[in-house]
């Protein structure tokens, strides 16, 4: 599953900043910190990853998908459910 | 049949290069469609077309630099039209074509579409330039189409190209048009609609400062700031949220806006602009919100009529402006004027307040800090609360600090009732 | 031996002082004019001269100007070397054919073999109260004339260096003295200094406007530097002294450095040497000047009697200041 989920994510991700360059994003980095989102990145980031892979986080749940690790295992768990 | 003009894409703007046309002779377009990509001093923008027509001719080919209100286009009533003829030779920035005066204040859509009903143009196009300011903005590379004369009946003097030179250091030729009469010739293929990064970041910036410089010299600003307590209205976004689809969740910044929207129909002296020593308020509520861009810089797009709009519109509005302002892809209705701006720093960080510059020719700036915790005292009790502190820089040639208050005053009332926004 | 020391020298005597040692030194010099002798001139200036030198070479003439002008020119041909003075540039009309048409050609139409070692002085100007016919500044017209020399001592050391090399000039040269200089004194070396008859002067350096003025004007030009300066403006000053052949190189040269120009000249301004030199500088120097070239001319009336009237035509420091300032400040020079 995880193999279909990371591409996807990562390609939101790279929309939304196209100069980051994630190979190099340090295990366990917050997204937010790290690739300096607002809350208006972040909604667009969440929405996103709701078209790619119809996974809706709910705002509750925002804390558990804030690196990039936490966000896979989230929606891995959660796809499909 | 109906001139297309470059439009003024801001109070500042004086030219803009045609990066791209989306149309071609023969085409058909409808009021609103995107024909062209325009490049500022800050973005690029796709423009809308404010006439329902057929494209007859281009005017000004992919790459010129024109004057704010130069035709660009010329679309026709739609009607059978003879031929479509070849585009004629493009109107450079010439001294004897003169266009009518930039017309700085008006919003697009209120523009009017013909040339001939500017007003009173000046007698002609030509820049004053005395000899030698042209001979050292030459030798320094500085385009004086840019540069503001302080010499005898206003002309551009020395002094005033080397004060252009060392505001400017290291001005790239790239994406900069030449001198008008001491012309280079055009690069022969067109700049990438973003330009150059650092070039870009370079003329962004020193937009900003010219107009901010300007502001700060013509506006006697005051402050003003409250602390807002957030909590249940956040409380009320998340329960909201829960119940929206993703798409359309809520962030603070729409409530902000819509609350500074209806403020100003409570104090309107904050809505509006300030030209030719008199305030014109506005008829509605264009907030401007200030979007930081890639590589630095702000930008202000409006949400037009957000005084009108629902909550959920504003949003929507909200997201589609601050994406498009990040990916430079910002249309030309969404550069008009605001009639008020809004400086939001966010939900993260921990900075209490922000007192802005008011944009010109704007009479108001609302800023909104960072939603921090912080103990708040109520009914004798001390607890800790969610709060924004909100601030006004307010400009004293239209209103003064009494009714800053009441203007705060009311935003504070409206963020705590978020149902009513 | 070049004594050391100053002295307070007035511009009336230091000319007296020019023409009695140039009457000394060499005995083909002669002085006629209109009461030059026995009453000493009209303005003073050669008070006394007549005592010392006699009837023969201070003589007094019939009040024709054609005629002792003309005598003057065939005295020079003969080998003489004449000083006419001319009572006022007014008067000077009247010898006009004899200036034009017999001094400033014969030394062309003859190939050269006629020299007119001839100087003629000429007080001009107005200030004094003595109304159309006698104060106005035509200097300029002289300036014209191609085959004179046309000086405008402005300064003690001038009026005192200048005969010297006039009279040693083989062509004929016209000395304007204004009248409001005759009563200046300045300090000057004891010994008097060598002067050319070929330059213009700075007479105070600066970077930010050149007055450009020459004779009677410079007085009241360097007082407006002054004043200039004290509003931050740092003038220059330049005296044309020779207003025929002009020295452009020290202006245009002044004018690059500065880039701005006012030109100061008791002349009307129409048709004007201030009308030349604004010409020149926009020839020659047009991809240096940050501004319009300016002049500050009379006004163009024939010169009134009434003191306040005068006054009022005459160009006057401060609105040399005002001009000044504008063109530096960028304000609108009309005003």
């Amino acid at each position: 599953m995880s193999d279909a989920i990371r591409p996807a994510v990562e390609r939101v991700l790279h929309e939304l900043r196209p100069e980051a360059d994630l190979e190099t994003l340090p295990a366990g980095a917050d997204l937010r910190e790290e690739l300096d989102l607002d809350s208006m990145d972040f909604l667009n980031f969440v929405i996103g990853v709701h078209e790619a892979t119809g996974v809706d986080i709910p705002e509750a749940d925002y804390a558990r998908v804030s690196t990039l690790e936490t966000c896979l295992e989230y929606l891995e768990q959660h796809a499909g459910a | 049949m109906a001139d297309f003009l470059m439009p003024s894409l801001g109070a500042d703007m004086e030219a803009g290069r045609l990066v791209e046309w989306r149309v071609k002779p023969g085409d058909r377009v409808e009021r609103g469609d995107i024909i062209a990509v325009i490049e500022t001093d800050k973005a690029a923008i796709d423009v809308e077309v404010w006439e329902t027509g057929t494209v007859e001719a281009l005017l000004v080919e992919e790459g010129t630099r024109v004057p704010v209100g130069t035709p660009l286009a010329r679309i026709g009533s739609g009607a059978a039209t003879g031929p479509v003829a070849a585009p004629p030779e493009p109107q450079a920035e010439t001294p004897s074509a003169p266009g009518p005066p930039p017309l700085e204040a008006v919003p697009a859509s209120e523009r009017p579409s013909l040339p001939t009903s500017a007003p009173a143009p000046p007698p002609t196009g030509r820049l004053r330039v005395t000899p030698l300011a042209r001979v050292r903005a030459e030798e320094l590379g500085i385009d004086l189409a840019r540069v503001r004369g302080t010499g005898v009946e206003g002309a551009i003097t020395q002094a005033d190209v080397e004060r252009a030179a060392s505001s400017a250091p290291a001005e790239p030729p790239v994406g900069e048009e030449p001198a008008r009469t001491l012309t280079r010739p055009e690069p022969a293929a067109p700049p990438s609609p973003a330009g150059a990064p650092e070039a870009r970041s370079t003329a962004l910036r020193r937009a900003i400062a010219a107009a901010m410089s300007r502001s700060n010299r013509d506006i006697p600003h005051y402050y003003l700031s409250m602390a807002v307590d957030l909590s249940s209205t956040l409380s009320w976004i998340e329960r909201t949220n829960q119940q929206r689809p993703v798409a359309e969740r809520l962030l603070p910044a729409a409530l902000f806006v819509r609350a500074v929207a209806l403020a100003t129909r409570e104090v309107p002296e904050m809505n509006g602009h300030y030209l030719d020593g008199e305030f014109r308020q506005a008829e509605a509520a264009h907030v401007g919100f200030a979007v930081a861009v890639p590589g630095g810089g702000l930008i202000a797009p409006a949400i037009l009529e957000a005084d009108r709009k629902s909550l959920g519109d504003v949003m929507a509005d909200l997201r589609g402006l601050v994406s498009r302002a990040r990916a430079g892809t910002l249309r030309s209705s969404e550069l008009s004027d605001p009639t008020i701006t809004i400086s939001s720093l966010g939900e993260r960080g921990g900075v209490d307040a922000v007192f802005g510059i008011i944009n010109p020719p704007q009479v108001a700036l609302v800023g909104f800090g960072n939603i921090v915790d912080r103990p708040w005292a109520e009914g004798g009790l001390v607890g800790a609360r969610r709060q924004v502190t909100l601030s006004l820089s307010g400009d004293h040639r239209v209103s003064d600090g009494h009714r800053g208050s009441l203007f705060l005053a009311a935003i504070d009332r409206l963020l705590r009732n978020p149902e009513q926004l | 031996m070049t004594a050391g020391g100053t002295r307070q020298l007035q511009y009336r005597v230091a000319m007296r002082e020019a023409m009695r040692e140039a009457l000394l030194a060499d005995e083909r010099v002669f002085l006629m004019g209109e009461d030059v002798g026995a009453y000493g001139g009209c303005f003073a200036v050669s008070l006394g001269l007549f005592e010392e030198f006699g009837p023969e070479r201070i003589r007094d003439t019939p009040l024709s100007e054609l005629a002792f002008v003309g005598a003057g020119i065939g005295a020079a041909l003969g080998g003489m070397r004449p000083i006419v003075e001319i009572m006022t540039v007014n008067f000077s009309l009247l010898a006009l054919d004899q200036i034009l048409n017999n001094a400033a050609t014969l030394s062309h139409m003859s190939g050269g073999q006629f020299a007119i070692p001839l100087v003629i002085r000429i007080p001009t100007g107005g200030g004094r109260q003595l109304a159309a016919q006698h104060s106005h500044s035509l200097e300029g017209w002289y300036a014209h004339i191609p085959g004179l020399r046309v000086l405008a001592p402005a300064t003690v050391e001038d009026a005192r260096g200048m005969l010297a090399p006039a009279l040693a000039d083989p062509n004929p040269v016209l000395i304007f003295e204004h009248v409001l200089l005759y009563n200046v004194e300045e300090e000057v070396p004891l010994e008097p200094a060598t002067v050319d008859i070929a330059s213009a002067a700075i007479r105070r350096g600066g970077r930010d406007v050149s007055l450009i003025t020459y004779g009677g004007s410079l007085p009241l030009v360097l007082e407006a530097a002054a004043e200039l300066a004290t509003a931050g403006i740092d003038a220059e000053v330049i005296d044309l002294r020779v207003l025929r052949p002009l020295d452009e190189r020290t202006v245009l040269e002044s004018v690059t450095r500065t880039h701005r120009a006012v030109v100061v000249d008791e002349g009307w301004r129409s048709g004007s040497l201030s009308a030349e030199i604004s010409a020149r500088i926009m020839e020659r120097a047009f991809f240096d000047l940050d501004a319009p070239v300016q002049r500050i001319c009379s006004v163009e009336v024939p010169v009134p009697y009434a003191q306040q009237l005068e006054e009022a035509a005459r160009p006057r420091a401060s609105e040399v200041v005002r001009v000044a300032r504008a063109l530096v400040e960028g304000r609108p020079v009309d005003g």
